[in-house]
């Protein structure tokens, strides 16, 4: 076995025990420790890959002593490691452009629990990603959840305490939903190992024994996982748990923690129970349609918002509905587009959270969208980054936004026409939509506003001088943007052959 | 015949006393007790009015029900919608119920080679007698590993919500208390005689629990429950002053710590020299011993650490928001 196939085991590790030494730490040096972390996991996820890349196919890690089915296992391949660099990146720059604002909106006595909080998060994540067992995975499903919880109320005023109780409600009953699936899975096959519930899967389905059973179990896990993950009709936690908390939190929430969840339904539909199977079940007609009406209701939401951070709160709704769709496509075209636009989208949002505080900022702290107006003079770099952002969700050619838009074009192209005309109806009205809203703010950011009236309202000013780390944070974000944009080709190549070794 | 003896002697013997508080002659508490009289509620009219002058505004312009018929509607029909709902997952529940393969067949899908191998070669190669402890401390022992983050990760949370960091004046953390404490009369002294004798009981019953792990039905997760019990009857008895001799926040930071570093430092060795197939020399000793199957009787010690300590800090956060 080579030294590099502990990346892994040691990313987990080395994420929990950093989370565990936080607890001693003051707040300063807990963020010190969770930044070195979080690169040192990233750098090492990128080895990885590279590994994974030259090498092909996928390996198991036993966590112990005892093989598969007795002891717990974790595997790897190049969509895992794939999945972890950028997740590694995106907090990382998240937590970077929030910095000043978490001195704010904090008390300072409760920063290292901040960052346990994160680096609890990040373990949480990469188990998931990296996980073989679907019972490893629920602990750290719960893991994820409470940590969420925290990251949306500490900062404590009442709107975020509600935002999360709500959260809590929603997640706590998607949790539920999962783990009475899994117990039946397991009532079902006898195994917790996925490789081997894969089998006694294929076994029932062959036989035709337990055909009801065996349809409820997807049903209640898929929509447990849904729910987790903001899918249209479960949104409502959504906009105040995304608008109100902290802005580094809002940037986690939105790019990364949905984002778990859907990878985690991803490893269900292909590896614990196969996607044949599912494609047979059903339940993908179900998550398209439901998908194709996120990205309508997002839309309009955000259309009517007139709260900046709760507008882009709603666009998320839209994005994650344009995920499902790719996953209701049923066709493994469409997931490789579900799983880019997953990378599209956690680039694209989490500057869009990062660039819009940095708007409000300058407009006194008003986040109505009539004080934005010029703020984009006011903030330049923000400014920028905002735009990029938006145009990237719209869907303009060499941001990452239109990659996947492309890909799921493609991909509903493919697939017969029951589903390709309403896809591609839906998709050019989302995107006529997206633009309404998102350049509809653009302008407004870039419209100069009267001296008088900036005056009067008490509007400051920003140079970049006097914000280097959130320049570099922005700048950063729009260079990921834009690598996901311009050299998509190598990238999905990636994604298509670890989508391969996958199952 | 029965010895003479003198009227004081008399009244003093423990049959007299318990006659004469039977009969309610004597209070064999007075005076020994702190007792705060009742105070009967007044509401406070005013602030009572402007209270509910809030919530009519809100009501009246929020949610107007007399003449927004939408709202009447939605009201309605979202309890409707609530109980089918309900209703629609419960029966689904009940028809997937059954439909599993029937409970305690010998041919369920559940009765194979995992259940097989756990009971045939637990004892064999854990060390430990109690084939559960051994699954959740040695087979499995990364989940159990994520299950006592989960705990150390709800402390956080708790603390982030109740911890009140207030040094000074109001709204302080021993405002607070001072201001529970004058409804809750202090110094009782039957909880305080029942609590001197029960909490050694209860925290050396904890202690064999843990310890007897890897040997009978118990292990951390229980053990530190009765452990956190025992602390709760102690506090509740005599007061924060008396407990913070020797449990405060600082002893809750480097226990847990301490606790949760050995736990990851000690499997983090395991699991990798379990992957690289290595040796890892720690030996499983003789089954039945008490210092056997090898780092499964530390990491019950662990684990009930850390889960005592959560239920306590639980309740002293809920308490007065600090320890």
């Amino acid at each position: 076995m080579e030294f590099v196939q502990n990346v892994p085991f040691f990313s987990i590790m080395i994420s929990m025990f950093s989370g565990i030494i936080s607890s001693v730490l003051p707040g300063k040096a807990a963020r010190r420790l969770n930044t070195a972390a979080v690169s040192l996991i990233g750098l090492m996820s990128a080895w990885l890959l590279a590994y994974m890349v030259r090498v092909g196919g996928s390996y198991t890690f036993m966590m112990g002593h005892f093989p598969a089915p007795w002891g717990n296992e974790i595997r790897a391949g190049a969509l895992e490691a794939a999945m972890a660099l950028v997740f590694c990146i995106i907090m990382l720059l998240s937590l970077l452009g929030g910095r000043k604002k978490l001195v704010e909106e904090v008390e300072l006595s409760k920063h290292n629990i901040y960052y346990i909080l994160t680096d609890l998060m990040l373990s949480s994540l990469l188990a998931l990603i990296y996980t073989n067992d679907l019972f490893t995975a629920y602990v750290f499903v719960e893991i994820n959840t409470i940590s969420a919880c925290g990251l949306i109320m500490i900062r404590q005023n009442g709107r975020t305490i509600e935002a999360a109780v709500r959260y809590m409600i929603m997640s706590l009953l998607g949790s539920g939903l999962l783990l009475m699936g899994i117990c039946m899975l397991y009532d079902l096959t006898g195994h917790l190992l996925m490789s081997n519930i894969k089998e006694s899967v294929q076994h029932i389905v062959a036989t035709g024994t337990y055909r009801i059973p065996m349809m409820i179990t997807i049903g209640l896990m898929t929509v447990g996982l849904a729910i987790k993950s903001a899918l249209f009709p479960f949104h409502s936690w959504l906009p105040d748990a995304y608008g109100y908390s902290t802005v580094s939190s809002a940037a986690i929430l939105s790019s990364l923690v949905s984002k778990g969840y859907i990878f985690l339904l991803l490893k269900i539909f292909y590896r614990v129970i196969g996607f044949p199977v599912i494609r047979g079940s059903g339940i993908v007609n179900v998550l398209f349609v439901f998908g194709l009406m996120g990205m309508i209701f997002g839309s309009v939401s955000a259309i009517m918002e007139k709260d900046v951070r709760r507008m882009i709160a709603f666009s998320s709704v839209a994005q994650i509905g344009y995920i499902y769709m790719g996953f209701g496509l049923g066709t493994t075209p469409g997931v490789v587009a579900s799983i880019f636009h997953i990378l599209a989208h956690a680039s694209t949002k989490s500057l869009l959270f990062i660039s819009a505080i940095g708007l409000t900022d300058v407009s006194n702290g008003s986040r109505s969208f009539f004080d934005l107006t010029g703020a984009a003079y006011r903030n330049k770099i923000a400014g920028v980054g905002f735009t990029v952002g938006s145009l990237s969700m719209v869907g303009i050619p060499m941001f990452a936004g239109f990659v996947s838009k492309l890909l799921f074009a493609e991909a509903a192209v493919q697939t017969g026409p029951r589903r390709m005309l309403p896809a591609m109806v839906v998709l050019a009205v989302s995107t006529v939509l997206n633009a309404i809203y998102f350049l509809k703010t653009v302008l407004r950011i870039y419209t100069p506003e009267k001296r008088s009236v900036i005056e009067a309202k008490g509007f400051s000013s920003i140079t970049v001088g006097k914000q280097k780390l959130y320049t570099a944070t922005i700048v950063l974000f729009v260079i990921l943007n834009l690598v996901l944009g311009m050299f998509s080709e190598p990238i999905i190549r990636i994604l298509q052959t670890g989508l391969a070794n996958f199952a | 015949m029965s010895k003479k003896i003198s009227e004081e002697e008399y009244r003093r013997r423990m049959l007299v006393r318990m006659k004469q508080w039977i009969n309610g002659e004597k209070d064999p508490y007075l005076g020994n007790m702190e007792i705060v009289p009742q105070h009967e509620y007044v509401p406070n009219k005013k602030k009572l009015r402007e209270y509910h002058k809030d919530l009519d505004s809100v009501h009246d312009k929020a949610y107007d029900v007399e003449h927004n018929r939408i709202y009447r509607f939605f009201m309605r029909f979202y309890r409707v919608a609530a109980l089918l709902c309900c209703l629609a997952l419960i029966s689904i529940l009940l028809v997937e119920v059954s439909y599993l393969p029937p409970v305690g067949s010998s041919h369920n899908p559940s009765n194979n080679e995992v259940a097989a191998k756990y009971i045939e070669d637990g004892l064999q190669d854990t060390g430990a007698v109690n084939i559960v402890t051994g699954m959740i401390l040695d087979y499995r022992a990364f989940d159990t590993f994520g299950e006592s983050n989960v705990l150390f990760i709800a402390t956080c949370t708790v603390l982030i919500l109740m911890r009140n960091d207030k040094k000074k004046g109001k709204g302080s953390a021993q405002e607070e208390e001072r201001r529970d404490s004058f409804y809750e009369p202090k110094n009782d002294s039957i909880l305080q005689m029942i609590a001197s004798v029960l909490v050694p009981v209860i925290i050396i019953f904890g202690i064999y629990v843990i310890l007897n792990g890897h040997l009978s039905p118990g292990g951390g997760f229980s053990g530190g429950a009765i452990i956190g019990a025992g602390l709760i009857l102690y506090l509740n008895a005599f007061g924060f002053e008396k407990t913070e001799r020797f449990f405060t926040e600082k002893t809750y930071k480097w226990v847990s710590f301490s606790a949760l570093t050995f736990y990851c430092l000690a499997k983090s060795y395991s699991f990798y020299t379990g992957a690289h197939h290595l040796e890892s020399g720690i030996p499983l000793g003789t089954p039945g011993a008490i210092i056997s199957s090898g780092l499964i009787l530390p990491l019950n010690i662990c684990v009930g650490l850390v889960v005592a300590c959560t239920m306590y800090a639980f309740f002293a956060l809920f308490r007065k928001g600090g320890f």
